[in-house]
Parts: C-alpha cells; structure tokens; sequence
C-alpha cells in the first residue's frame, strides 16, 4: 500500500516549492480582491452621498470575504514557512502592526456609518474608510517592498512600491465600480482609473529604475531574468489592454484586466522572493520550509479546501451581479 | 517566577525610564487584551449563530412576523459583531509573529496547519455566506438563504475548533519531537492525530462553546427582558425570553458538571495551574475553597490559606485531583522555579465558578417560572435577567484568563517559554507604544459597539411604539398593541 501521507519525503518533489506558489497566490488574490475594495473606499472621498451610498452597496457584501485572503496568506505562510513568518513580522514591527489597525479603521467606519442618520456622524465615519482605505495599501506595499528588496522601512523602493499598490487599487477599484454602474458615476470611474493606471505605470517604472540603479540585495540579477521580464511585459499589456477597454466603455473587460496587472505585480514579488524566500537573511525555501509529515497534511487538508473557496467567491460575486444602486443598501 | 519577574522587570524599567514596559511585558499585556476584545466577537458569532438559524428557518418557514422581528434584530447584532471580530481577529494571528516571533518559528509546524485550516475552512465559508445572509435575501431562493444562515453558523464554530486545536496544544502538547532547525530547536510534526486531537482538545472544545452559549444566551435573555419590562404583551420577545431560559435550563447546568470534570482533568496534566488555581503552596493534602474572602488587601494579590477567610471541603482537592482520594497528595506551587500571577488565576476562578452557579440558579428559577406560564409576569426576574445579561460574558473572560494566565510561564506547556518567544529585536518603545495605541482604539471600538447595541434596542424600543423614556411606572400608551 502507498503511503497516503509520507513521513520522510514530500509528496511531490517540488511541494515546497508548490506552495511557495500557493502563497503568491494568496497574496495575489487578496491584493486583487481587497484592492478593489481599497480602490473602492480612496474614490469614495470624492463622490456625492448618493452615490456614496451606491458605492457601499458595492462594497457591502464583498469586502469582508475579501480580506480574508490576507489572513489565508498569513496563516499559509506560517503554515508552509514559519521562519519567514516570525521574521517577516517581527522585523517590520511598527508597520506590521499600523496594517492591522488600518485594516480595523477601514472595515469598521462603513459598519458604523449605516447605524445612524446624522449627517455629522456619516462625515466622521466617512473621513475615517477613506483614511484607512488609503493607509493600509500604502502601508502593505511598503512592507512587500521591504520584504522583496530587503530594503528598509523608508527607502525609495519600499516607499515606490506602496505608492504603486495605491495607484493599483484605485485602478480595480474604479474598474470595479465602473462595471456595476452607468452613466455620470462609471464616465468618473473612467476618468480617475486612467489617472491611476498612468500613475502607477510610471511608478513601477521608477521602481524598477531604482533597483537597477541601487542593486538591493542583488536582485538586479533577478530583474533581469525572463520571468521578470514576462512579468513586467505582463504589466504593459493589462495595463494598455485595460486602458482601450475603459475608452471603450467595456467596463467588464476592463476589470478582468485589473486582476491581470495585481497578479503580474505579485508575479514579479514572486520572482525576486524564489528560492531566497528573505532576502534580508538570505533564508531560501528549501531551508525554512517545514518537514514532510507537516507540508504533505496541509497539502491534503488545505488544497482541496482551496478550491472549494474559489467555488465560494464564484458564487458571491454571481449572486451580486449585475448593476449596483444606492437605495437598495 | 515569569509574570512577577516580568511585572518587576517592568517596573524597573518603568522606573528608570518613567514609562516605558519591558518588551516582554508590554507584549503580554496586548496580546492578553487583544484577545480579551476579539474573544467577546468571536463568542458573539459562535454563541449567536444557532439563534440565526432557527430564527432565519421559522421566519422563512411560518412568515410569522415574531420571528421576522427576531432575525431583523439580531441579524444586525450578529453583522456588526463579526465585522468587529474580524477586525480583531487578524491583530491575533499577527502578534505571532510580531512579538511571538520564536513561539512561530518553534511551533510552526504545529500551529501553522490549524490556523491555515481556520482561515480555509472556515473563516471563509462564514465570512461569504454572512455577505449572502445580509445582502442577499432578495437574490437567492428561500432554501439557499436558510442554508446561508447554517453555513455561516457551522463557519463560526469550525473556525473555534481549529483555534482551539492550537491553544489546547499549547496545553497539553503531543505529537512531536524537538529537532534543530536553522540554528533553532523547533518542534517538528511526529503524528498529526496526536498533535490535533490533544487529552485537553474535546475538553476545550464543549467548554468554550457551551461557554460561548451561555454568555450569548444571557445577553439575549437580558435584552429580551428589557423589552418585555417595557412591553409585557411583545410575542416576538416573549418568544426570545422563553427561548433563552431553555437553553439556558440546559446549557448552564451542563456546564458545571462538566467544568468539576474538566477540574481533574486539568489536575492531572497541569498540576502547577491546579495548584494556582487553589493558591496551594504547600506540597500534600488540598483543600478546596468554595468561598474564599480576602482579609486584608494582600489577599487580593498574594492569595493565601492564612489570609483569608475560606469556607473550605478539606482534602476534597486532593480527591478532585486524585479521583477518589481524600489525602492524596498535590504538589504545591513552592515546588516549582517559576510560577504563574497566582492572584489571577485564583480570583478568575473563584468569580468564573461563582458565577457559574449564579446561571444554574437563573435558569432554575426562570425553569419554574415558565413551568408555570408565568415568566413575564415576574418584575423581579425579568430585572435579574438584564441586570445578568454581561455576566456570561464575565465567566467566559475569567475562565479564559485562568486557562492561559494559568499556563505561564509556558507559552507551550513544558516545551517554550514565554519570555524565550518574545521577539529579540523588539524594543520597550516599540512594544509600549503599540500596547498603548491598541487599548485606546479597542476601547473606542468597544464604546463604538456599545452605542450600536444601544441604538438597536431604542429603535426597537421605537418600533414597538412604546416611549423610549425610562418611566414604567406609567401607563402604557394606548396604540400599544401585543401583536409585533
């Protein structure tokens, strides 16, 4: 009889290195998805409060399924690598911390406002979804950046990484809100996710420039391989692609290509991360990764459970598909 | 002794530097309060969640507007609870491993599967199918909506089993083996029945929930009370009242029975939290106080036989720690190098079982009340019932506290420590000043929670059409009717 979990050999050879992939993958899903809903909460600042209202009825069902991706990533990355975990975190300390508690501001202040009528107690919950929906992207590109150049806190590629994640999230976000609205509303969306998609092509363009110039951690080398070539290729094409299809008002298929440029964005994390998984320490995959018995579990408990997810979310967002209006939130 | 060391380390550093805690400290601090703030959310859905389905299930089933009226409400409470424990469930798994760092790296293997699972398994089912149950009644058909409200129910209580498999491992450790890994000795997994399926997980498992129950079922009594005192004929919450005193009629005495066993079994594979647990010094025969009065103020935090007043079973510990014997002997806390806060782990307990028997007592007399068709009738017990309504809550914090307080100095029980788990590079500015920021947002979150509550029930208040004006002893208003 085979064994069903092996105790001294992976499943596969390449386990650890499959589940390197599954958490890009986390991560890709959730700056794709909650991005949207930080996009969703930064062009809130600038609607009327009808059309505010549109855009939490938007935002309403979807949001907390979305950021639930994070906690998958987190907890992934534990389960699979938890060297990289402790130190990922308990080198990034005040940032780390400051994420979560943008997290609590962002999801909080929309929850809050919607109990009471008064017009004073809607600005101030308002003023703080729009902050936190600003912070947290900023603040959890710049650790990405951090952990993916082992760069410090306040340097140029940790801080260009952040402003991208803003500009990307306003991009879905827009692209997002443009697909379940017309008229007035969507022409706007238009406007600001061009704005967004320009500003964050030229960010990663100085990114990159910034990288190949100051070399961190020797990751020229890694730039200039063909995957990261592919990604940042990637990158030009969703992003002209999303462009044309805004001008064109297929608001839809502009939304597909958002997903497009947030996984190309955490493809080439992905690159400069493999095999050297904390380019700060130098710790590789096959080093931190946990043994045998413990990664083959978590493959047959988690993979499968996995896949039922992604049914789950295919379900959530058919049942709230189509058209979006304020008066039914 | 780890928390008086690290209280004194404390407040050395307090002193020379006027205010900062040790990192130490500062990190046990707001990891202890975190959880105490999530552990009331988390509670919250999984105590909550039988209520929603049955009230989702009768109000789809029989469109009788009681139970609409039911769902309607405690559907809102419901929401804006699991959004607060979702926002105060991601911090948790964060401090692992910003100022647990070592506890991660060590129990990885462990505790990283468990946690993966909660968000897979069932943090996602609970968080897609509770945007269905709010958002979706229009959009889906009746049977998908009633299964909606079950799947996010089952949600709440799987994410509490695999939280659970990781604290009752942090208990009563099994299932692996200490290798070094990267220059660290980690635990490495052995046998995965062993490691998930602990001596303390079922044990944990029934008393949390029940626990959780309990606490919600107080809180649904009390504020079913509420309005009943403000409108005797309300069906829909009559209904919630009688409701709450079944459940209650089961689940409070289940809980003590169990708890008196869960008690040995904690004796046998804890005896230094046993020990805490009865401020037992002296190794040799133990005494069980069931009622213990502090005689002077260092009772309160230095717990002793000779300072206080105790009503006492003598050598009834040592049965209780033995399983039948009345002079066996239990070791004694001066046994061991380091111990936990004894004064926390005593009093938390004393007031988690005290209160224990209070819920036996309420559900008793509301049992005989209801017996006789006349709960409502009482002002007395519909008084005592909302005057009760936090106190679940109470017992669920204190038993919490005695389970981890009374773990220290062990992160991991025999195997890691909590002072080797604390981050190296974390400073005392660091881990103060984010101890600081959380108690002040959480509070605010928590005052933020409390006006929801508040303007729920004056919207309730409002619909039934009674004045939200505190003033029984009038009459009630004429367009008051009993039908909701």
């Amino acid at each position: 009889m085979t064994e069903l979990l092996p105790v001294d050999r992976y499943l596969v050879d390449s386990l650890p290195t499959i589940w390197f992939g599954v958490v890009v993958f986390s991560l890709a899903m959730y700056v794709a998805l909650d991005g949207l809903d930080f996009g969703i909460g930064m062009l809130y600042a600038t609607r009327d409060e009808h059309e505010r209202e549109t855009l939490l009825a938007a935002f309403g069902p979807i949001w907390d399924a979305n950021e639930v991706w994070l906690v998958a990533f987190g907890t992934t990355l534990l389960a699979a690598f938890p060297p990289i975990y402790a130190r990922l975190l308990s080198g990034h300390y005040l940032l780390s911390i400051a994420i979560v508690m943008g997290l609590l501001v962002r999801g909080v202040a929309p929850e809050l406002r919607e109990q009471r009528e008064d017009p004073d107690w809607r600005r101030r919950c308002d003023r703080l979804f729009v902050f936190g929906s600003t912070v947290t992207p900023l603040l959890l590109g710049v650790l990405v950046g951090s952990w993916a150049f082992g760069t410090p806190t306040l340097s140029a590629p940790s801080l260009l990484t952040g402003v991208g994640l803003v500009a990307l999230c306003v991009t879905s976000g827009a692209a997002f809100v443009a697909a379940k609205t017309s008229g007035s509303l969507a022409d706007a969306m238009v406007r600001y996710g061009t704005t967004a998609t320009v500003v964050y092509l030229v960010g990663v363009v100085a990114l990159l420039a910034v990288v190949a110039l100051t070399n961190p951690s020797n990751v020229r080398a890694l730039l200039l391989s063909a995957p990261a070539l592919g990604a940042v290729l990637a990158t030009v094409s969703f992003a002209g692609a999303g462009l044309a299809a805004a001008r064109l008002d297929r608001h839809r298929l502009w939304f597909g290509t958002t997903f497009g440029l947030s996984f190309a964005l955490v493809g080439l994390v992905a690159v400069l991360l493999y095999p050297r998984l904390h380019p700060a320490s130098g710790l590789t995959v096959d080093a931190a990764v946990v043994s045998p018995l413990a990664l083959n579990l978590t493959t047959v408990l988690g993979l499968p459970v996995l896949a039922l997810v992604l049914w789950y979310f295919k379900f959530l967002y058919g049942t709230f598909a189509g058209p979006v209006d304020g008066s039914e939130a | 002794m780890s928390a008086t060391g690290a209280l004194v380390d404390g407040t050395v550093l307090l002193a020379e530097n006027n205010i900062l805690l040790s990192p130490e400290l500062a990190s046990r601090l707001q990891f202890g309060w975190t959880i105490t703030v999530h552990i009331l959310f988390a509670a919250l859905s999984i105590g909550l969640a039988p209520y929603i389905v049955y009230f989702t299930w009768k109000d789809v089933r029989s469109d009788d507007p009681a139970y609409a009226r039911l769902r309607s409400f405690w559907i809102n409470v419901f929401a804006v609870g699991f959004v607060m424990g979702t926002v105060t469930g991601i911090p948790m798994s964060f401090q692992f491993g910003t100022n647990f760092p070592r506890f991660a790296e060590v129990s990885g293997e462990l505790i990283g599967g468990p946690l993966a699972f909660e968000a897979k398994m069932a943090f996602f089912l609970e968080a897609v199918f509770l945007g269905i149950l709010l958002f979706g009644r229009e959009r889906v058909s009746d049977r998908t909506y009633v299964l909606s409200s079950i799947l996010t129910g089952v949600g709440a209580w799987l994410s509490g089993f695999w939280i659970l498999v990781v604290n009752a491992w942090m208990q009563t450790p099994r299932g692996f083996e200490l290798v070094e890994r990267n220059g660290v000795e980690i635990a490495k997994l052995t046998d995965p029945v062993a490691a998930f399926f602990t001596p303390r997980m079922p044990w944990m498992y029934v008393h949390m929930m029940n626990a959780s129950v309990i606490a919600v079922t107080l809180v649904v009594a009390g504020i079913a009370a509420y309005f009943v005192w403000r409108n005797r004929d309300s069906v829909a919450w009559n209904t919630a009242l009688r409701m709450a005193v079944v459940v209650l009629l089961i689940t409070a005495p289940l809980q003590a029975l169990h708890g008196d066993a869960y008690g040995r079994h904690v004796a046998d594979t804890q005896p230094q939290k046993f020990a805490a647990m009865e401020a037992h010094y002296e190794t040799g025969q133990a005494d069980l106080h069931l009622i213990a009065i502090p005689r002077s103020l260092d009772a309160l935090t230095d717990p002793r036989t000779d300072n206080l007043f105790t009503v006492s079973l003598p050598g009834l510990g040592s049965f209780l720690a033995s399983g039948g014997d009345f002079s066996a002997e239990v070791v004694g806390l001066h046994e061991y190098d380091e111990n936990p806060p004894v004064a926390l782990v005593f009093w938390s307990f004393r007031l988690m079982v005290g209160l224990g028997f209070l819920f036996v007592g309420l559900a008793l007399w509301g049992g005989n009340r209801l017996r006789k068709g006349r709960l409502s009738d009482s002002g007395r017990y519909l008084r005592a019932m909302m005057l009760s309504s936090p106190l679940g809550y109470v017992a669920l914090l204190t038993g919490w506290y005695v389970t981890e307080i009374g773990r220290q100095p062990w992160v991991v029980q025999d195997v890691l420590k909590t002072s080797d788990a604390v981050s190296r590079s974390l400073t005392a500015t660091e881990a103060t000043g984010t101890l600081v920021a959380f108690v002040l947002l959480y509070l605010a979150l928590l005052a933020a929670f409390g006006a929801v509550l508040k303007w729920l029930i004056e919207g309730e208040i409002e619909r039934m059409g009674v004045s939200t004006v505190d003033d029984t002893s009038r009459p009630r208003l004429p367009w008051v009717s009993g039908d909701d």
